[in-house]
C-alpha cells in the first residue's frame, strides 16, 4: 500500500560511521528483482555525489550506500530511490547488524570444514576397508594414526553447533534431537582413539566425521528458511516504520518517526497518505478506511472527527490533533492481538521435533539394553561399549535431520517461484493441516478498488463530461470513473470540497460532481456519485467492488479438496451476498469487525477446525494472526503481511490452490522420510546390537539413507517447472 | 613406505590450500547474495574501456 514519501530532511538516526571514515547508510528496498532493477538502482545511487560505493542484495533487497563529505546524501539517496519508482525506507543503524549472518556464516565454514574432513577420513580409511588384508598391520595403524589426527580437530570444529544446542537442552534438563547426536560424535571419536591405541582392526573416524557434514548440511537448509523468512520479517517492519510530519509549537513542521507522536500533537496529513495514530481531524477530509473495517467506498470526515490509524486520506490535506500515541492506536491494538495470536501459535510442534521427543529416548533406550544385554550376556566389557556406541552411531538421525529441511526448502523454493512467500517451514506443515478457509471480502476476493457499474444507462456525453471533472482528483471513485471513460483532458480550475465533490465553473457553467447534496439530490439515494451539468438533471454513477475473475475457480478447487469455505467481511450486507453468491461461497457474514472476525477464528479453532484465514486489511490482522494458518495478498496492509504466514506476491488468488498442494504433498514427503528412517532403524539396531555393523557399513548406510531422503525430497521440484 | 607419506602428504596439503580458500571466498562475503550476482553478469558495463 502507499508508503508515507515525505521530503524528510533528518536521517541521522540511520547513518553509520564507518571505520575509514565514510559514512554509510543501510536501505530496504521493496520490488527490485531483476538485473534491470539492480543496474538502475546502483547507477542511480552512485551517481549522487560523494557517494562512494552502492551495492544492492538481491536476495535480501538491501541496499549499503557508503558516502564521503555530502551531508545532504542520505536525503538524496532516498529522493533517487523514490524517483526511481522503488518504496524504500531506511534500517535504523542498529537493527542492520545482521546476526544471522554472521550465524549463516558460520554455519557454512563449518559445513566447508566438515566436507574437506570428510573427503580426506574417508579417502584413509576406505583404503584399509578395501586393502583388507593386503594391508600390513603397521600401515593400518599408520593410516588410522593421521585419520585421528585430521578428524579430531576438523569433527570437534564443526560439529560445535550441535555441542553448543545439546548442552544448552541439557543444561536446561531437556534433551532435544542434538544431543544423541553430540554423543554419538564423541563416543565415536573416543572409541576410535581407544582402538586405534589397542591396535583393533576398525575405527569410527570417518562416521564421526561424515556424521557431523551431513547433519550440517541438514542444519544450513534450515537456517536458510529461518533466515530468509527472518530479514523478510525485519524489511516488513522497517517498511512500516511510518514517518510523520509534526507541527512545532512556532508553526514550523518537522519530521518524526511515527512512533515519536505523542497525544496532543498535531500532524500534517497530506491526500494519500495513511494516518499513523489515532487523531481528532481540524478540518473536514474524506478517507478510505477499507484497511481498518473493510468498508469498500471512502467515508467523509467533519471537523472534530476521529480518524483511526491506518486510514488512508483521499480527500484534501489536513492537520489532526494525535489522540493517541502510536503504540496506543488501533494498529498496535492489532499489533498486540498478533502477538498473542503468535504465543497460541508457537504452542503448535514441529513435525521434527515431535519425531525427536519419540527418537531420543528410543535410540538411547536401546544403547543402555545392548549394552546391558552384552553384560549379562558374559561378553567383554570393551565388546559391550564397542556395540553399544555402534548403535548410537548407526541410528544416529542423520536422515531424520535431513529429512524436513530437505523437503521444506524444496517445497518453499517452488511456492516462491509460483508468486508465494513462505515465511517459515513449519507454515507449510500447518497448511497441510487445514481444513476450513476463512475469507475476507473486499481486496481479497475482490479487487477492493470500486468499478463503475452503469456506463452503459448514462445518457451519451455525460460520461466524457463527468470523467475532465473526475480526473483532477485522487478519490477512488473518481478515479473509477475516470478509468471507465476514454482517455481525455482535465476541466480546468477544478475545485475539490472534501466531503463533497468536485466544481468547475469553466465558461460560465458549474459542473459539480460529487455527493448527493452536493449536486443538490434531496430524495435518499443509494450510493455512488452524482454529475450535475449547470441546470440539467443529476446523472447517477453507480459503482461497485468486483469479484477477481480467479476467485470462483479458486474456491471450487478447494471445496474439491475438503476445504470448508466461510467469508467474513466488515462491508454491507448487500454488497456481501452478492459477492458471496458471485465467488460460491455459502457461508458469510457482513458487518463483522475486527475482533469479530478475530472471534470468529478462535471459535472455529475451539471446534476443532484447522482454519485458513486470508485477508488483506489492517481489520483482518487480529484473524490473521489466530487462524491455524494464513495467507495475505503482496497488497495487504503492512501489518497483516506480518501477521500471515505465507505472502502472495503478484495480485493474484491462483497460488493459494497450489500452495495448499504443495504444503499437503510436503507433508506426506516428510512423512515418507520418517517412515524410511524407522525401517531403516529397525534393521540397522539388530544388527548393530549382534556386533554386525563394521564401520564400512556404518558410513555407506548414513551416506545412503542421506542421500534417500533428499532424492525422496526433490520429487516435490517435479510439476515445479510450468 | 616413503613414498606413501609423499602422497599422503602432498593429498593433505593441496586439501588444506582448498579449504583455505574456500573458508577465504566465505568469508570475503562471496556468497551472501548469489540472486544479485547471477543478475550483475548481465548488465552492461558500457562506462569502462572497450
Amino acid at each position: 500500500m502507499g508508503a508515507l514519501t515525505l521530503p524528510l530532511d533528518d536521517y541521522s538516526a540511520f547513518v553509520r560511521a564507518e571505520a575509514d571514515g565514510s559514512s554509510a547508510i543501510d536501505v530496504a528496498v521493496k520490488g527490485a528483482r531483476c538485473a534491470n532493477c539492480l543496474a538502475k538502482i546502483e547507477g542511480g545511487v552512485k551517481a549522487i555525489s560523494g557517494v562512494t560505493s552502492a551495492r544492492l542484495n538481491l536476495s535480501t533487497g538491501k541496499l549499503h550506500v557508503a558516502w564521503r563529505g555530502n551531508k545532504a546524501a542520505p536525503i538524496a539517496i532516498m529522493q533517487r530511490l523514490s524517483a526511481l519508482g522503488y518504496e524504500a525506507a531506511p534500517f535504523e543503524a542498529a537493527t542492520s547488524l545482521g546476526a544471522d549472518e554472521s550465524e549463516g556464516r558460520t554455519l557454512l565454514r563449518c559445513v566447508a570444514v566438515a566436507g574437506f574432513g570428510t573427503v580426506f577420513v574417508v579417502g584413509l580409511t576406505d583404503a584399509v576397508w578395501y586393502g583388507g588384508t593386503e594391508m600390513s598391520a603397521s600401515l593400518r595403524n599408520l593410516f588410522f594414526g593421521i585419520a585421528a589426527a585430521i578428524s579430531i580437530p576438523v569433527t570437534l570444529f564443526a560439529a560445535q553447533p550441535f555441542f553448543a544446542s545439546a548442552f544448552k537442552a541439557l543444561s536446561k534438563r531437556q534433551t532435544n534431537m542434538d544431543v544423541p547426536i553430540a554423543l554419538a560424535i564423541l563416543l565415536a571419536l573416543g572409541l576410535s582413539v581407544y582402538q586405534t591405541a589397542t591396535h583393533a582392526a576398525h575405527t569410527y573416524f570417518d562416521a564421526a566425521v561424515m556424521l557431523a557434514f551431513l547433519l550440517l548440511i541438514g542444519r544450513y537448509l534450515d537456517f536458510q528458511l529461518r533466515y530468509r523468512a527472518r530479514s523478510a520479517a525485519q524489511h516488513l517492519v522497517t517498511l512500516q516504520s511510518a514517518l510523520a510530519r509534526r507541527v512545532k509549537p512556532d508553526g514550523e513542521v518537522e519530521t518524526v518517526a511515527a512512533r515519536e507522536i505523542n497525544a496532543g500533537d498535531r500532524i500534517v496529513l497530506a491526500s494519500g497518505e495513511r494516518v499513523p495514530a489515532d487523531g481528532a481531524l481540524e478540518t473536514a477530509t474524506e478517507a478510505d478506511i477499507s484497511l481498518v473495517t473493510g468498508e469498500s467506498v471512502p467515508v467523509g470526515f467533519h471537523a472534530g472527527d476521529v480518524v483511526r490509524a491506518g486510514s488512508i486520506i483521499t480527500g484534501v490535506s489536513v492537520v489532526m490533533k494525535a489522540t493517541a500515541r502510536v503504540d496506543d492506536s488501533l494498529v498496535a491494538d492489532l499489533a498486540r492481538l498478533l502477538e498473542a495470536g503468535q504465543q497460541t501459535r508457537s504452542v503448535y510442534v514441529r513435525l521434527a521435533d515431535r519425531a525427536a521427543r519419540a527418537y531420543v529416548p528410543l535410540v538411547m533406550g536401546s544403547s543402555l539394553l545392548v549394552f546391558a544385554g552384552w553384560m549379562l550376556a558374559g561378553g567383554p566389557v570393551s565388546a559391550a561399549m564397542t556395540n553399544a556406541i555402534a548403535v548410537l552411531i548407526i541410528t544416529c538421525p542423520c536422515a531424520l535431520g535431513l529429512a524436513v529441511p530437505a523437503v521444506q526448502i524444496v517445497a518453499t523454493g517452488r511456492l516462491f517461484h509460483r508468486g508465494v512467500f513462505v515465511k517459515s517451514g513449519d507454515a507449510l506443515e500447518r497448511l497441510a493441516e487445514v481444513d476450513t478457509a476463512v475469507f475476507d471480502k473486499t481486496g481479497t476476493l475482490t479487487f477492493g478498488a470500486p468499478v463503475l457499474e452503469n456506463a452503459h444507462d448514462l445518457p451519451p456525453g455525460v460520461l466524457e463530461a463527468a470523467a475532465r471533472l473526475a480526473r483532477a482528483s485522487r478519490h477512488p471513485m473518481a478515479r473509477a470513473l475516470a478509468a471507465a471513460a476514454d482517455p481525455g483532458s482535465v476541466a480546468s480550475g477544478v475545485r475539490e470540497v472534501p466531503g463533497a465533490g468536485l466544481e468547475s465553473n469553466a465558461g460560465g457553467r458549474t459542473q459539480r460532481l460529487g455527493n448527493a447534496a452536493w449536486c443538490g439530490v434531496t430524495h435518499a439515494a443509494p450510493g455512488g456519485l452524482w454529475f450535475r451539468d449547470g441546470e440539467a438533471a443529476p446523472v447517477l454513477f453507480l459503482f461497485r467492488d468486483h469479484i477477481r475473475p480467479e476467485t470462483r475457480a479458486m474456491i471450487d478447487n478447494l471445496a474439491a479438496r475438503g476445504i470448508a469455505l466461510e467469508m467474513l467481511t466488515g462491508d454491507q450486507a448487500p454488497a456481501a451476498e452478492t459477492i458471496a453468491t458471485e465467488a460460491g461461497i455459502v457461508r458469510w457474514a457482513a458487518k463483522v469487525g475486527p475482533e469479530d472476525k478475530a472471534a470468529r477464528i478462535q471459535q472455529l479453532r475451539q471446534q476443532g477446525h484447522r482454519v485458513l484465514m486470508v485477508g488483506d486489511g489492517i481489520n483482518d490482522a487480529g484473524a490473521l494472526a489466530l487462524a491455524h494458518v494464513s495467507i495475505a495478498p503482496g497488497s495487504a496492509a503492512d501489518v497483516s503481511q506480518r501477521a500471515a504466514d505465507l505472502v502472495l506476491r503478484g495480485d493474484t488468488m491462483t497460488p493459494i490452490v497450489e500452495a495448499v498442494d504443495v504444503a499437503r504433498k510436503a507433508r506426506r514427503l516428510v512423512l515418507e522420510n520418517f517412515a524410511f528412517a524407522a525401517i531403516y532403524n529397525l534393521a540397522a539396531i539388530p544388527l548393530a546390537a549382534l556386533g554386525l555393523v563394521t564401520p564400512l557399513i556404518a558410513a555407506v548406510a548414513m551416506a545412503g539413507s542421506s542421500l534417500i531422503v533428499t532424492l525422496n525430497a526433490l520429487r516435490l521440484a517435479q510439476g515445479g517447472a510450468r | 613406505m616413503s613414498e606413501m607419506a609423499v602422497f599422503i602428504a602432498a593429498a593433505l596439503g593441496l586439501g588444506l590450500v582448498s579449504l583455505g580458500i574456500l573458508l577465504w571466498t566465505l568469508q570475503s562475503g562471496q556468497y551472501d547474495d548469489l540472486e544479485g550476482d547471477a543478475a550483475r553478469i548481465l548488465i552492461d558495463d558500457d562506462a569502462g574501456p572497450p
